[in-house]
């Protein structure tokens, strides 16, 4: 009789890749439904659009890389981009804009750099931010009005037929400038209480905007809870951008407030499920404090003093260049060591 | 009491599934007699031992069979009385599955004793002497890689060990000897552990378990009664019984990267090998035996086992029923650390704990291995905080000295990192094969370097002797030159001075010279010519061979004597004065032969006997 020859360990823990990219899926449902409740029917088919491309362009990939394609398409992760694509993309946004982002994230991205676990970049984020260069014009008329202010909400098959038309922009009355944006391009001219005057704001915070903030919040405390991402990014990112916010911005006539920054665009969907990708984010616990908070820094900066009203793809961007130096500082001091080897072997000549 | 023990913790762990009420349902039995016992000579990291008995040679239970001559080992005695029934290689219980040699015994059945010296006052003993009868009895360390119990207790000169802890963790699921050991024989561990502890004089002794055996607890505490001991219960989770964990666990203190406990005033031992130094102590008996857990789903009767050293696994199994058709995958050790076995044909030796039977689905094999994605959780749950993600994508890349910088040889390969891999990946597997490739690549580079200080040693000399030569013959010509001028100078003033020259006169003397050089000359060559037949360098030079192996005896005397202090001491260099006393032997011996050669020949040809 043949017995089974491993290596130890032999016993293993039973929760694979796919089941943890499940988690993220099921935990970035309530930032879905509240988006859903609060900016209509968009988000919903962005996401469903997004993760269909997102299959078939990692599945052709594949093929032609020769790499089962069942097998990987199993792991949930081409499904994960494509999701965190749909929910960040305006709710209007034609059905192209979003296939360029999708096919340029898993295609160039991921695959070109050589499949999950090698690629440098977010691979969401690389989308995204290639479209919003690319199409700035789709990219910042197509957001949803608040479902609040509708008088007449579109229904899904009119936002069906919004998105599967081919102009770049949408029908005026149902979308409007996201308080973001709005607050960014009014503060310069008007006083924070006359850009607050605006409808996209409710009491003092952006209306609807919170409660997609908070669901995402719900979700990424979840995740942490399941042990499938640790508080460190997540910490150091919302710390960053509360302690910019309280240094540069405490008057609101010039800069938007704190609860701006932390409850409108996508910040809390960027700390929780966008910035604490693994592939892409730094190793050690402080490696990702620093890289979390790097991202708060830069989407302060980009906010306030860039030309764009959100930052999150570009600060994510710009972090993950920096990653592999922060991890050659910041490994953990071993057990039995005086301290952590820093840097490189041989000095960081190599 | 254990309440007010301070407790670390260490960093990450895992939890993984125990398994042990399985075989805790019953108490130990002896697993019997088996008709064969193979007693490998090497039974842990060290020396093998050599035979002191020949096949055929009938031997009591408890009877030393096999003994260690040189290096750090100790001996190996028969379990049971019979007849050696040979001495060769047969399969030992090894990762690779490879044979050694091991002796061979067929019992007799009445398991006859020899004759034993209990000593009951052990404190009336020296020191040094308890650590000869710990020696003699053959313990090594029975949890972990069995190194030589005695030569532990012997920390270095330098070294105090203040700290005393018995490792009773036993965090590796499925495996329950040690739990049962202190369940059943609490008052032996503790025994034992007095002695170890009356040899050491730490200020400390802990032994510590995990909340997860409150029975071996309790009679843990009940035999520690009115002792100094602590018992301290700490928190279950796997790799608490990692010699360096548990350190941490228990003193808060780390082990330096690279030393040793002793190196923080630390010791540990293992409950078995505190049951096995009682025995040694206060009955005489060898190490002979040992507690094996026998598990897994494809035995009808788990449970823990008194085995026979040499025990072949097959007579184990079946001892707890075995359902040959069900077992996939035969483990030795527990299911984190062990390693799967080919055959059932080998012998339980001194660092048998556990062997475990599983079927298919109780341990199955894993998933395809994919892709990493960097989630860390690898790290979270590594006790010596590395970063096995990195270490992995290094390893794999084949760049070692990266992963040598991220102090991959830290690695324990306690397995957690793996157990949790979301993607399957064998970690601990990529960290074995970049230790061996790091290992084979420091002996080659220690043999190239090797080569090159010698080929530029050699170098040097050649270069030195021709400098060396060129010198004296540039003094030489320098003196040709200086003998030359003076000669001139003599004729010069010789001729200034207005000396009669008398020509004749001095052709005639130099053609006498050249006569007498002639002359010379010939009678040297005839000389030369006769020497083959003068026997003044065949001649066998008595004195001086004698001189050489008087010098080279004394020499050995103070090597065997050097070597004797070194031993004593616990010095770092035994093993280069063994080296160096072998050496010498051989020279000695070289010497009294080449001596016996001399006086041989002299006796054969007294005839040519020289006059001088």
């Amino acid at each position: 009789m043949a017995f089974v020859q491993q290596s130890s360990p032999h016993a293993r823990s039973a929760r694979p890749t796919s089941k943890v990219m499940l988690w993220v899926i099921l935990a970035a449902l309530p930032g879905l439904l509240a988006q859903t409740l609060f900016f209509g029917w968009g988000n919903i088919i962005n996401v469903v659009w997004c993760i269909a491309i997102a299959l078939a362009s990692e599945a052709a990939i594949l093929k032609l890389r020769n790499k089962p394609v069942a097998f990987i398409l199993k792991d949930n992760t081409a499904a994960v981009t494509g999701l965190l694509l749909g929910l960040s993309l305006p709710q209007f946004a034609p059905w192209w804009v979003s296939g360029v982002a999708v096919i340029s994230a898993i295609v160039i991205a991921k695959q070109l750099y050589g499949g999950l676990g090698s690629n440098p970049f977010n691979p969401a984020m690389v989308g995204y931010a290639l479209v919003l260069i690319s199409f700035p014009v789709a990219m910042t008329t197509n957001w949803a009005e608040p479902a609040l202010l509708w008088d007449k909400a579109p229904s899904f098959a009119d936002t069906l037929s919004v998105i599967a038309s081919a102009k770049q922009t949408a029908v005026d009355g149902w979308t409007m400038a996201t308080p973001l944006d709005e607050y960014k391009h009014k503060i310069a001219t008007h006083t924070a209480d006359e850009v607050l005057a605006h409808p996209t704001f409710g009491e003092g915070f952006a209306k609807g905007w919170e409660w997609v903030n908070a669901a995402f919040l719900v979700g990424g405390l979840v995740l942490i809870g399941l042990k499938i991402i640790t508080w460190h990014i997540p910490v150091a990112f919302l710390g960053a951008l509360v302690v910019m916010s309280l240094a540069f911005g405490s008057n609101e006539d010039l800069y938007a407030p704190l609860s701006l920054h932390l409850l409108a665009g996508g910040t809390m969907l960027g700390a929780f499920f966008i910035a604490t990708d693994p592939v892409s984010a730094a190793t050690s616990h402080q490696g990702k404090l620093i890289y979390g908070a790097g991202i708060g820094v830069l989407i302060y900066l980009i906010r306030s003093w860039g030309n764009y009203p959100d930052a999150v793809a570009f600060s994510v961007l710009l972090m993950n260049f920096a990653v592999p130096f922060i991890d050659h500082y910041t490994p953990p001091r071993t057990y039995g060591h005086h301290k952590a080897r820093r840097g490189l072997p041989g000095g960081g000549r190599n | 009491m254990s309440s007010t023990i301070k407790l670390w913790d260490f960093s990450g762990g895992i939890h993984p599934a125990e398994n042990k009420e399985r075989s805790t349902s019953r108490p130990i039995q002896s697993a019997g007699i088996p008709g064969q016992l193979v007693l490998p000579l090497q039974q842990h990291i060290g020396a093998p031992a050599e035979p002191t008995v020949a096949v055929g040679d009938f031997v009591l239970k408890g009877q030393k069979v096999a003994d260690v001559s040189y290096g750090i080992g100790v001996p190996v005695h028969a379990p049971t009385s019979g007849t050696i029934e040979s001495i060769g290689d047969y399969p030992v219980p090894h990762p690779s599955g490879m044979a050694d040699r091991c002796i061979v015994l067929k019992p007799d059945g009445k398991d006859e004793w020899c004759e034993r010296y209990p000593i009951s006052d052990y404190r009336s003993l020296e020191r040094d002497e308890a650590l000869a009868i710990i020696h003699s009895a053959g313990v090594s360390g029975m949890g972990g890689a069995g190194f030589p119990t005695d030569i532990k207790l012997r920390p270095p000169r330098d070294r105090k060990v203040d700290t005393l802890i018995l490792n009773g963790a036993e965090c590796e699921p499925y495996i329950t000897a040690d739990d049962m050991t202190m369940r059943e024989r609490a008052n032996d561990v503790v025994a034992g552990l007095k002695v170890m502890a009356w040899i050491l004089r730490p200020e400390r002794c802990v032994i510590g378990i995990e909340d997860n055996k409150p029975e071996a607890a309790a009679a843990l505490r009940q035999a520690t009664q009115g002792t100094q001991i602590e018992l301290a219960v700490i928190p279950t989770k796997y790799p608490s019984g990692g010699e360096k964990q548990l350190i941490q666990i228990l003193t808060g203190m780390e082990v330096p990267s690279g030393g040793i406990p002793a190196d923080i005033g630390v010791m540990c031992q293992n409950v078995g090998t505190a049951v096995a130094v009682a025995k040694a102590i206060f009955e005489g008996s060898p190490l002979i035996s040992r507690v094996v857990t026998v598990t897994g789903e494809a035995v009808k009767n788990p449970g823990n086992f008194e085995v026979l050293l040499g025990t072949p696994l097959n007579y184990l199994l079946d001892q707890a029923g075995l359902q040959q058709d069900r077992v996939s995958r035969l483990i030795l050790g527990g299911p984190m650390m062990g390693y799967t076995l080919t055959t059932t044909a080998v012998p339980v030796i001194k660092t048998t704990n556990c062997i475990i039977a599983a079927v298919a689905d109780e341990l199955p094999a894993p998933p395809p291995e994919q892709a990493c994605i960097r989630c860390g959780q690898c790290a979270e749950v590594c006790p010596m905080e590395l970063l096995p993600q990195q270490l992995f994508w290094h390893a794999k890349a084949t760049e070692f000295e990266k992963a040598e910088h991220l102090n991959l040889f830290d690695c324990i390969e306690c397995g957690a990192c793996s157990y949790v891999c979301p993607s399957s990946i064998p970690l601990v597997q990529y960290y074995r094969y970049a230790k061996g490739e790091i290992r084979v690549q420091r002996a080659e580079q220690l043999k190239a370097d090797r080569a090159r200080e010698r080929f530029e040693a050699r170098q040097q000399r050649l270069e030195r002797e021709q400098q060396e030569k060129e010198l004296r013959r540039k003094e030489r010509a320098k003196a040709a030159a200086e003998a030359q001028a003076n000669k001139k100078a003599e004729a010069e003033r010789a001729a200034a001075n207005g000396e009669a020259v008398d020509e004749r006169a001095a052709k005639s003397a130099l053609v006498e010279q050249a006569l007498a050089r002639k002359k010379a000359k010939t009678e040297a060559s005839d000389s030369k010519a006769a020497a083959p037949s003068e026997p003044a360098q065949e001649k066998p030079d008595i004195e001086a061979l004698e001189k050489q192996f008087a010098q080279a005896q004394s020499k050995l005397e103070t090597m065997q004597a050097m070597l004797e202090d070194a031993k004593a001491q616990q010095a770092d260099n035994v093993d280069k004065l063994e080296r160096a006393v072998t050496k010498n032997h051989d020279r000695v011996k070289r010497a009294e032969e080449a001596l016996a050669d001399a006086r041989k020949i002299l006796a054969n040809q007294p005839e040519s006997q020289p006059t001088e």
